[in-house]
């Protein structure tokens, strides 16, 4: 293999560290959005920041396994849950696609966090897919 | 809403799916029994057609998006209906036959089926819309059939010009269609008859008249788009007959024809009619008279009735229109028997040169007989459906005013032309002395027989009984085509008159065409200015020209070359900003408070810091993590002026984007070092300073103009109480704009698809070397 393996002693004991750091810290990113600072699309990006550190650590056929699901499935799992939810708002005939219903307002559950769900899942899979194969190739 | 008009459609549509599924046996036999019921269908309709009753059906209609019209049938379109399921039941009944053993027949059979449906429904359809995807898909399908002996590269040709001519003119033709339907307010062909004072009033009635009729002409093979006809006689012969003599080339016809209500009083439309359907026919004349090969001949005489027929609806008084509908149903029948027999000919002997042909009579007799029929008809003899066809074009042009003499004159040699190749497929192929020939020919079977003999006969028929032709067809369609009750009387015997006349010296013409035949035909083939200068030429020239064009423009803007790709980037977006901002007096100063400046402002020295650092870095990498300096102190910013979700997530991509580039890019292998000299180097930086200066001008101008805050008043206001949520940012993102976010991040799974792509042969190649290591 072309050096990806000769990473630090440092880089290869922290990235299951920093990844399971970044994980928890994304999903909270990703639900607090709805009031504070935050969001799907910036949950994602963290997410994938920590998948990229494993894969600089680890090497990324290490962060494939990690991963248990492959990039590009997780992006298109991502469009096809923002999509869905979208679909429960036309039971009611003057809503349009995409009005999103709620169950709790006041700790923002609803279709709406569905369709930021996707948005993450989106986002992780585009950004490790790329990143994965550049550093690959 | 009438079933009998859907059936035939539904027929079609069962037919090209189970026909897909059978065996080249037995699939032409499922063909010819679509179209029978399809006939069957539309002869059950003839009764309250012909007494003027409305039948039409919701068919096909999407009133949501404007597309009213559905299905209708008038007279016009019954006789077409008529002769395209009638000629397509023989017409599969031939193939069978002609093809026997090919196992290509199955895909045949379900293109035939297919272009028969796209056909019917496009004689049938009362919207615009649905006429011109009826229209097209008659345009695709004869590309298949024309293509069906696709290792032949003429025939790939053939194809491909039928396909490029008509299918582009059914384009030009969308766009007439379009304006009449603006100009109307609705995309029913009946309902913008209706609106005739309308679209004649609109500005744009003479493109929407010219759109239209270049349209029908590329369809109907009129000069100058007739070259593509006799090229397209690469197909065989069943498919030749079908679509080539008896049906799509008409389809032009049928619709100047049915837009003729709209037009019939207009100079223009006339002027062009009457002239190119002159010049078309003179030159299928002149053409057909210099081929020896059957099939061309046929061809080129096809284009003599095409051109004939425009002509004729051209003309403006009724009589005219009469006499196109009785020549229609005259041309149909004979030609579609002598192409099959041309068939009939070249598959008994081995050969289609009218050379090399004579005395078949002997020894195929059915055969003879029904030539002796068609061409009779073909050549306006008494007692058949030509002949009456013929007198009453001779009438119709006396008619024609000032010009009538000019008309007649270029009639005279259009029949007689006519006459004299129907001798040759006579006299010349049936009697005389046998000559030797590749095979040693019989009648074909049945199958092949039937529909020349049928076909041959029914001009008979029809020519015995004018008066059942006047009432049953020429009435009603001529009805049609002047949306006023034409008063029809057909007979075959008119007293010695002008026209008579003008028979007698169309046979003695057309005679001495024949006699002169063997001389004229050489001679007329060494007149090589048709061939240098002709349509064709300048069809081939012209194709060659777009690819060229298409080669140079690529060669010019996929050079391959990162950095060209970088220049042309950054100077059409620099050029588009400052012209932009100067034409349309954009450039403007903000004022500017320097009381408001503080220590925030350290965020845009380390942007300014950073872009230095990436400019004079000494290494890529350096430029890299310098550049990333410029993106984090833009987050700073970001943060300081109250934008903490932008910060953040330009933090994260920020981040993301340095350990892209440092970890990733670097290891690509970028072959070429930076060699350029100091030369480039300065203009490159002429276009980065440019650019720059572009941009910067932009947000200045931007910062000038007053801040707009509606937009955010209304989601500031809006965002708790109907979105549940204190983000606005956010909530923009998930449930204002979710339709926005679901594309954006469809369009990031699909670069991340098209990244993964671009990456893969790279991967597959290292790892078959992986085993030779």
């Amino acid at each position: 293999m072309n050096g990806v393996m000769k990473s630090s002693l440092i880089l290869r004991t922290m990235a299951p560290l920093v990844l399971w750091l970044a994980l928890p810290v994304s999903i909270i990113v990703l639900i607090q959005g709805h009031n504070n600072p935050g969001g799907g699309f910036v949950g994602g990006l963290v997410a994938a920041a920590g998948v990229i550190f494993y894969a600089l650590g680890r090497g990324p056929e290490a962060a494939r396994v990690i991963m248990r699901v492959p990039p590009a499935t997780l992006c298109g799992a991502g469009i096809l849950l923002a999509a869905l939810s979208g679909l429960p708002a036309l039971l009611d005939p003057s809503a349009a696609f995409l009005t999103h219903l709620w169950w709790m307002t006041d700790y923002g559950l609803g279709t709406a966090l569905i369709f930021d769900i996707g948005v993450y899942l989106t986002v992780v899979g585009t950004a490790t897919a790329i990143f994965l194969a550049l550093i690959r190739g | 809403m009438s079933f009998f008009l859907i059936l035939p459609l539904l027929a079609g549509i069962v037919g090209s799916v189970v026909g897909a599924r059978m065996s080249p046996r037995t699939a032409p036999l499922l063909g010819a029994g679509v179209a029978g019921i399809a006939f069957l269908s539309y002869a059950a309709l003839a009764s309250s057609v012909i007494a003027g009753l409305p039948v039409e059906a919701a068919f096909w209609s999407v009133p949501s998006l404007g597309m009213g019209g559905g299905l209708q049938m008038d007279g016009l379109g019954l006789v077409f209906a008529l002769l395209i399921s009638g000629i397509g039941f023989f017409i599969f009944l031939y193939a069978s036959r002609y093809l026997a053993g090919d196992t290509r027949l199955t895909r045949l059979s379900v293109m035939l089926i297919l272009f028969m449906l796209a056909m019917l429904g496009a004689v049938t359809a009362d919207d615009v819309i649905v006429l011109f995807i009826f229209w097209e898909m008659t345009s695709l399908t004869s590309f298949f059939l024309v293509g069906y002996d696709h290792e032949k590269p003429e025939a790939r040709k053939a194809a491909l010009q039928a396909l490029l001519v008509t299918g582009g003119g059914g384009l030009v033709l969308l766009a007439g269609l379009l304006l009449l339907a603006i100009a109307a307010g609705t995309t029913s062909l009946s309902g913008i008859i209706a609106a005739r004072e309308t679209v004649l009033a609109d500005p744009t009635a003479l493109a929407a008249m010219l759109l239209v009729i270049i349209g029908c002409f590329t369809k109907s093979a009129q000069v100058p788009f007739h070259f593509w006809l006799p090229n397209a006689m690469a197909a065989p012969t069943p498919v030749s007959a079908y679509l080539h003599s008896a049906t799509m080339v008409k389809l032009g016809i049928y619709l100047l024809a049915r837009v003729n209500p709209l037009y019939q009083d207009e100079i223009v439309w006339q002027t062009i009619l009457t002239w190119f359907g002159l010049a078309t026919g003179i030159t299928g004349g002149l053409l057909a008279l210099r081929e020896t090969d059957l099939k061309r001949i046929l061809a080129y005489t096809t284009l003599t009735a095409l051109g004939t027929l425009t002509m004729l609806i051209g003309l403006a008084p009724q009589l005219s229109i009469v006499a196109a509908m009785a020549f229609l149903v005259a041309h149909a029948l004979y030609k579609a028997a002598l192409f099959l027999i041309a068939g009939i000919v070249d598959h008994e002997t081995g050969t289609r040169d009218a050379r090399l042909l004579g005395g078949l009579r002997t020894l195929m007799p059915l055969t003879a007989g029904a030539t002796v029929l068609a061409t009779l008809s073909m050549a306006g003899l008494p007692p058949f459906i030509g002949f009456l066809g013929k007198e009453l074009i001779y009438e119709a042009v006396l008619g024609a005013g000032d010009f009538a003499i000019v008309l007649v004159i270029g009639m005279i040699f259009v029949n007689g032309a006519n006459v004299a190749i129907a001798g040759l497929l006579s006299l010349r192929l049936f009697f005389g002395e046998r000559k030797p020939t590749p095979a040693k020919p019989h009648d074909p079977p049945a199958g092949m027989l039937a529909g020349p003999i049928t076909l041959a006969l029914l001009g008979l028929v029809f020519g015995v009984l004018p008066a059942l032709v006047g009432l049953w067809i020429v009435s009603p369609s001529a009805s049609a085509i002047l949306g006023e009750t034409a008063v029809v009387s057909l007979s075959l015997w008119h007293g010695f008159n002008l026209v008579l006349g003008l028979s007698a010296v169309t046979l003695i013409s057309g005679a001495v065409l024949y006699l002169s035949w063997p001389r004229l035909m050489p001679a007329l083939q060494g007149l090589a200015f048709i061939d240098r200068f002709g349509a064709n030429r300048a069809y081939d020239l012209g194709l060659a020209g777009i690819l060229r064009l298409c080669d140079r423009s690529t060669a010019l803007i996929q050079h391959g070359d990162l950095r060209g790709y970088l220049r042309t980037l950054f100077l059409v977006t620099a050029i588009s900003l400052l012209l932009t901002l100067v034409l349309r007096d954009g450039l403007a100063l903000p004022v500017f408070d320097w009381a408001s400046v503080d220590a925030r402002a350290l965020a845009f020295l380390g942007i300014a810091g950073g872009g230095l650092a990436t400019m004079l870095a000494p290494s890529l990498f350096g430029a890299v993590v310098a550049s990333g300096l410029v993106g984090f102190a833009a987050a700073l910013a970001f943060l300081f002026f109250g934008a903490p979700d932008v910060a953040f997530t330009q933090f994260a991509v920020e981040t993301l984007l340095v350990a892209i580039l440092a970890f990733a890019l670097i290891r690509l292998p970028i072959r070429r070092p930076d060699d350029r000299v100091a030369r480039d180097r300065l203009k490159d930086g002429g276009i980065a300073v440019v650019t720059g200066v572009s941009v910067t001008l932009l947000l200045l101008a931007v910062l000038a103009t007053p801040f707009d805050s509606r937009l955010s008043d209304w989601f500031g206001k809006n965002s708790l109480p109907e979105a549940f949520g204190r983000n606005v940012v956010n909530v923009i993102l998930v449930d204002f704009r979710a339709l926005d976010t679901l594309g954006e991040i469809t369009v990031l799974a699909i670069a991340a698809f098209a990244v993964l792509a671009l990456l893969r042969p790279r991967i597959e190649k290292s790892a078959t070397k992986e085993p030779s290591r």
